[in-house]
């Protein structure tokens, strides 16, 4: 079966974030196909390439992006929800003429349209947060 | 078509109601598209807001053009209107409200659903 994942919640603050990693790879490991996963709201905090949390901690950053990078997963962050909550890539930095990026480039920056298109090309969408 | 409802369930005062009513629009142009304000969610139809006074940006005076993009469907939670004493002559645009067992009802006859 052909999953899309939505996920809402920012990491450490909100339950959603974890519970979206766990479920992912639990439908990996069951064998089915992830189409996309798509991060809205306080979910673009997912992709945030500056945080560090106590060695003795989850990294639940470093988590999605190893899950991605293991298993080519195509992850998309929205670009008007990570902007405004300042996740930005080299493009985005340059043109809002920042010093610095924020993302993790394993995550891809791009529009709603991408989540409507997860929620017609996937059989099952399911939604973390609200 | 696919048929995409969307579940709105934030007040107008988050920033995340005003990133649900983009996706909505964004889906109208791809998608069968309706819409059901539940919960917190119903504040948003309210016609008398002035979430400017808040620092807010009021994203609801794009309702009206709802059915211009193809929004025809338009739903609100009767209970939850009757349990915050909101009257229907209230509301910025015309909906139908739907009990219980409706709703239930409406979320099986989608393809997906998106909660908000």
């Amino acid at each position: 079966m052909k999953f899309a994942i939505v996920v809402h919640g920012a990491p450490y603050s909100d339950q959603a974030a974890r519970s979206a990693y766990l479920f992912a790879r639990s439908v990996i490991e069951e064998g089915h196909e992830i189409y996309r996963i798509f991060f809205y709201h306080n979910g673009v905090y997912n992709a945030n390439l500056l945080s560090v949390p106590p060695q003795d901690e989850a990294h639940i950053e470093l988590e999605w992006a190893n899950l991605g990078q293991e298993h080519q997963l195509d992850m998309v962050v929205c670009i008007s929800s990570a902007l405004r909550r300042g996740i930005l890539d080299a493009t985005e930095s340059q043109r809002y003429d920042k010093e610095s990026t924020s993302i993790n480039p394993l995550f891809t920056v791009s529009g709603l349209g991408q989540l409507v298109d997860a929620a017609i090309q996937a059989d099952k969408l399911v939604t973390f947060g609200v | 078509m696919h048929k995409l409802l969307f579940i709105m369930s934030k007040s107008p005062i988050t920033i995340n109601a005003q990133e649900a009513f983009d996706a909505l629009l964004m889906g109208s142009a791809f998608a069968d598209c309706s819409v059901l304000f539940i919960g917190d969610g119903v504040y948003q139809l309210l016609q008398a807001q002035k979430p400017e006074t808040l620092g807010a940006k009021n994203y609801t005076l794009g309702f009206p053009a709802l059915s211009d993009y193809g929004v025809k469907r338009v739903y609100c939670s009767k209970s939850q209107l009757t349990s915050l004493k909101i009257n229907s002559s209230e509301l910025a645009i015309p909906v139908d409200q739907l009990d219980d067992l409706e709703i239930n009802q409406l979320i099986t006859q989608q393809h997906k659903v998106l909660s908000f």
